[in-house]
């Protein structure tokens, strides 16, 4: 299994408030690593130093290193933009461009980017995102109705559409379907298993079962610190950590 | 302690309804199609109408939009984006106190930047002021429009690699549009029915002119010039164009806030 997303001695702030302490932790290629933990543990924080959207906040800084493939996304030749080209971002409520259709949303990662397609190719882009979101059967014939049109559910994988169709590397979903009904949250959770086929998932998610069911690895996370990190199955059956099996046995959260 | 309530909306409702009504009552009878399309008659005739007046109010505007309307949407968007520099800071606060100074002043002041150095009124100086008083009306609605988007739709864009700039114009702004149109058409409004302003700066123009660089007459100056003037049909005209500018501006502030019922996005 080859290393895709590594986080060395990573250290997060906002302003003064030490939001990160020393994160090291390894993200597989082609894999599904969900981080569990309490709220305020860190979680978003972290994935959000992945894409360098930390940084987006006034005040907030980062420490450390992050290597995508060998390389450190917080290199001084590196622009931000582009790191957040090759690692994609789904957030916890469904943010459809409200101005926009839904073909025009799936496709705004690159005509905003001021990619040139023609006709035939961005038809095509919109079908093949929305095919890899499991959206196409629904919204084949409502193509020109605008994004906000769709439900909850819908919008959320639209989301994940738009984020797939700039062809990251990685995407990283922070807690993708805490906004959405059971029946939404299952269809998602199936796209899981399509897509980590072809990228590598980093889902944040307050819910075990979730990550106990759509996840090879887990990172468990508490006041801002790694406390393990491992096979998903050895995780939930076999804790190393005492705080880890409170958390999940329920004795806190 | 209902009673009260109900009794204090009815009497601030009372002098608008008196206005309107006096307005109808004196000045409908005026109105006619002569009022819109004739010119003024030389002193003392009788007959005539505002038709010089009423072009140049719109060509007042309208020059006015051009100056004042990209600067405010400019400024609005600057310190929306970047609340924690000190210019946006300074810009607001700016905005806040260009406010609240009386439009007279306003006038004063272009007269002395612009009337007196060129040596004529003009159209110019009078949208020049005009826009004096509608940028920071428009600067304040555009920066609460743009920080009604939610940030979540600003955090999508950028997450998805599109840079800054882009994603301020090509979805906040977009995402805003419709109450940033309408903060500048309620700046419209105000403006349109300004007249101090316009008495030390475009002044006012029997004859029809339509040059940028010679004094315009205006619905509102002409209405005081025929208002204060000793002829019955001047005054008779006067309550026509009072009657006329009041149903325009009616026309703005209802029909804007009519086509946003039910959204969010009403500008105060």
């Amino acid at each position: 299994m080859s290393e895709k997303l590594v986080a060395r001695r990573l250290n997060a702030y906002f302003g003064s408030n030490h939001a990160l302490h020393d994160i090291d932790v390894t993200i597989s290629a082609n894999q599904v690593t969900a981080i569990i933990g309490p709220s305020g543990c860190g979680k978003s924080t972290l994935v959000r130093c992945f894409n360098r959207m930390h940084e987006v906040v006034p005040g907030a800084r980062v420490e450390g290193e992050v290597l995508l493939d060998g390389d450190d996304i917080y290199g001084s030749a590196i622009d931000p933009v582009d790191v957040r080209r090759r690692i994609g971002m789904v957030f916890q409520r469904p943010t459809p461009f409200p101005t926009m259709s839904v073909a025009d949303n799936v496709a705004a990662g690159l005509t905003l980017n001021g990619v040139a397609l023609k006709r035939a190719e961005r038809n095509r882009i919109v079908e093949q995102s929305l095919r890899q979101a499991a959206l196409w059967d629904e919204v084949k014939d409502r193509l020109n109705r605008p994004g906000i049109s769709l439900s909850g559910g819908q919008q959320q994988r639209l989301c994940v559409a738009r984020a797939l169709a700039v062809k990251p590397e990685v995407l990283l979903m922070d807690e993708p379907c805490s906004a959405l009904d059971p029946i939404s949250t299952a269809r998602i959770e199936e796209l899981l298993l399509e897509l980590k086929e072809n990228y590598t998932i980093v889902i944040v998610t307050h819910n075990m079962q979730q990550a106990a069911r759509c996840s090879d690895f887990t990172a468990f996370m508490y006041t801002g610190n790694l406390i393990e990190f491992g096979e998903t199955r050895q995780i939930f059956t076999n804790p190393a950590r005492r705080e880890t099996e409170d958390y999940i046995t329920g004795r806190f959260g | 302690m209902v009673g009260l309530t109900v009794l204090a909306t009815v009497l601030a409702l009372v002098p608008l309804f008196l206005v309107l009504s006096y307005l109808l009552s004196k000045g409908a009878s005026s109105v006619n199609w002569n009022f819109f399309t004739k010119m003024p008659t030389p002193v003392g005739q009788p007959g005539g109408g505002m038709a010089n007046a009423i072009i140049g109010t719109f060509e007042l505007v309208a020059v006015a939009i051009v100056m004042g309307v990209p600067v405010g949407i400019g400024a609005g968007i600057y310190v929306a984006e970047n609340p924690a520099r000190w210019l946006a800071r300074a810009v607001r606060f700016a905005a806040n106190i260009m406010m609240g100074i009386p439009s007279i002043v306003i006038g004063i002041f272009v007269y002395a930047v612009l009337v007196q150095p060129a040596g004529s009124f003009s159209t110019l100086a009078g949208a020049a002021a005009l826009a004096i008083i509608m940028i920071p009306l428009v600067t304040r609605t555009t920066e609460e429009m743009i920080l009604l988007v939610p940030a979540e739709l600003r955090e999508a864009a950028l997450a998805l690699g599109v840079p800054r700039w882009r994603t301020t114009l090509s979805v906040v702004a977009r995402a805003a549009a419709s109450g940033i149109a309408t903060g500048i058409i309620l700046a419209i409004a105000r403006v349109a029915g300004e007249t101090a302003p316009l008495l030390f700066t475009a002044f006012g123009n029997r004859f029809w002119s339509t040059a940028l660089t010679q004094p315009i007459a205006s619905l509102t100056v002409q209405v005081y010039t025929y208002a204060i003037s000793p002829f019955a049909d001047w005054q008779r005209q006067a309550w026509a164009g009072a009657l006329v500018l009041t149903a325009i501006v009616l026309a703005l502030e209802v029909g804007v806030r009519w086509i946003t019922r039910g959204s969010a996005r009403v500008a105060r």
